[in-house]
């Protein structure tokens, strides 16, 4: 979709499908890792078929999830990686959770809360995947030693909680901060939004590098 | 038990309200006497004979033990140690394996599926089959290794104590058969006191270290040993002072309730800070 005059491109058709793709198959893998976690969660394993079907499909929604998500990265970790600019305005994060929104220094596409969360959400996915193996019956873990998939156990379920920690705090900024939700849906955010938020990105986009 | 209203579980796995429980039965135990065992297999035959199980004929691997350990066919399985306890001293130990029926089964802490482990008030630690999905945290639960996966259906088993027999006033099967009278069964009470006179007649006649194995770090257990070596278990393949894995204990204690308050928690304090502080808006001022 062509961005109107008031308009810029945030993101493109491939990024928007990568992200509401690793979005559904994150929520199913959430759902049915829960549902196995805390025994007032386990109802969720009606949306995969019961108990059995959920311990045979999590592992392969999880794989299925950072495989999907590794394509999101490689397009957006680059962008990501923090700048000289950020310390500032990491420095004000407080105002800007108080809502005094005018005290917070420019940035560009991303802010370093974004990056932030970024990472920690490669790096959670990350060590969800390895010691998801390490536990995956019955293919895998029967060969590993049982102090080595015990330790995973306890890894995954702290990795897991980070994540869906992180995601509550991504879906919540997004609600928040007023016209983000269309950089998502139709790839296009308002100039007004970009320079609001991110005055940097907003000003490379105007004027050309 | 099986096959009856079970009206007596003290605990069950994944639940968190109390099972019913309005019966009561004392509680029971098993005690192998490894003194007066003669490893002939007997307990073995008597297993697979009650619990219609048939093991895949295996290969010899060296020794006697056959099959070489438990599998989910073979619930118990007679273990051979050739050992030194003093230099110079060969014994031949021989220990009868299978579930140990913990006071605080590790298995069933780590269970996440609903009814798949229950504790009976007797102490008898049982799988409850058709709740299982085979994910194998008894696995990691079990300080003993003692649960096992089928290949075929997915399924954990394990030495159900017989709780089909103790359920209807019956020895388990490895008691009934034993030729010497190494097994016996009883009451959990009348169990510790006749091992812990036992383990006092074999340190009368040279044995000095032995003793009743029936460890406090699981709450104690509902299968027990007469050692002749008590001092060192792992002679023989059983850990020295077993307890569940503070990694489990910490993976399904602690952080279980912490992680869904903080999850919930979260959600909360969004809500809280959208209605205190409110959005940050789009101005129109481009």
């Amino acid at each position: 979709m062509k961005p109107g005059p008031n308009e810029l491109q945030r993101y493109d058709d491939r990024e928007r499908l990568y992200h509401w793709v690793t979005a559904l198959l994150l929520l199913a893998a959430a759902c049915s890792g829960m549902a196995l976690f805390h025994p007032s969660l386990f109802f969720l394993t009606i949306f995969t078929g019961g108990g059995a079907w959920t311990r045979i499909l999590h592992p392969f929604i999880g794989v299925a999830t950072a495989l999907v998500f590794l394509f999101l990265y490689l397009r957006v970790h680059n962008e990501n990686k923090m700048a000289e600019h950020d310390k500032a305005w990491s420095q004000k994060m407080g105002e800007l959770l108080r809502g005094n929104k005018e005290a917070m220094p420019p940035v560009g596409k991303y802010n370093p809360g974004q990056k932030r969360l970024f990472w920690v959400i490669s790096i959670s996915l990350a060590v969800l995947l390895i010691t998801g193996f390490l536990m995956w019956r019955p293919y895998f873990a029967a060969s590993f030693p049982i102090d080595l998939v015990r330790v995973a156990l306890v890894l995954h379920a702290i990795a897991a909680v980070v994540m869906v920690l992180s995601i509550i705090v991504h879906v919540y900024a997004a609600i928040w901060v007023k016209g983000t939700l269309s950089a998502m849906t139709r790839g296009t955010v308002t100039k007004a939004w970009a320079k609001r938020n991110h005055a940097l990105w907003h000003r490379e986009m105007t004027q050309g590098k | 038990m099986a096959g009856t209203n079970p009206q007596n579980v003290v605990a069950r796995s994944a639940t968190t309200t109390p099972s019913s429980q309005v019966r009561s039965s004392p509680e029971v135990a098993k005690l192998i006497d490894e003194s007066k065992c003669i490893g002939c297999k007997a307990c073995q035959v008597a297993c697979m004979n009650w619990n219609d199980l048939r093991d895949e004929v295996g290969h010899n691997v060296g020794v006697y033990d056959n099959p070489a350990d438990l599998t989910p066919n073979s619930w118990t399985v007679m273990k051979f140690f050739e050992v030194e306890p003093t230099a110079g001293n060969l014994e031949w130990l021989i220990r009868k394996d299978g579930c140990m029926h913990c006071d605080d089964p590790g298995c069933l802490k780590a269970c996440p599926a609903p009814g798949a482990i229950v504790k009976y008030d007797n102490g008898i630690v049982d799988f409850i089959s058709e709740n299982c999905i085979g994910c194998g945290y008894c696995v990691a639960g079990c300080p003993f290794d003692v649960p096992r996966i089928s290949k075929k259906d997915n399924k954990a088993y394990k030495c159900t104590l017989c709780s089909d027999r103790v359920g209807v006033g019956l020895e388990p099967a490895c008691v009934k058969t034993c030729p010497t009278g190494a097994i016996g069964f009883g009451t959990k009470e009348d169990m510790v006191i006749y091992g812990e006179k036992r383990a006092l007649e074999l340190q009368e006649r040279g044995f000095k270290n032995a003793g009743l194995y029936n460890p406090q770090g699981v709450g104690g257990t509902h299968v027990m040993y007469v050692l002749k070596h008590a001092d060192r278990p792992e002679l023989e393949g059983l850990p020295k002072d077993p307890s569940i894995s503070p990694l489990v204990s910490l993976w399904k204690g602690i952080a279980k309730p912490l992680a869904v308050a903080g999850m919930i928690g979260a959600v909360v304090a969004g809500f809280l800070h959208y209605m205190k502080v409110g959005p940050i808006e789009e101005k129109e001022d481009a």
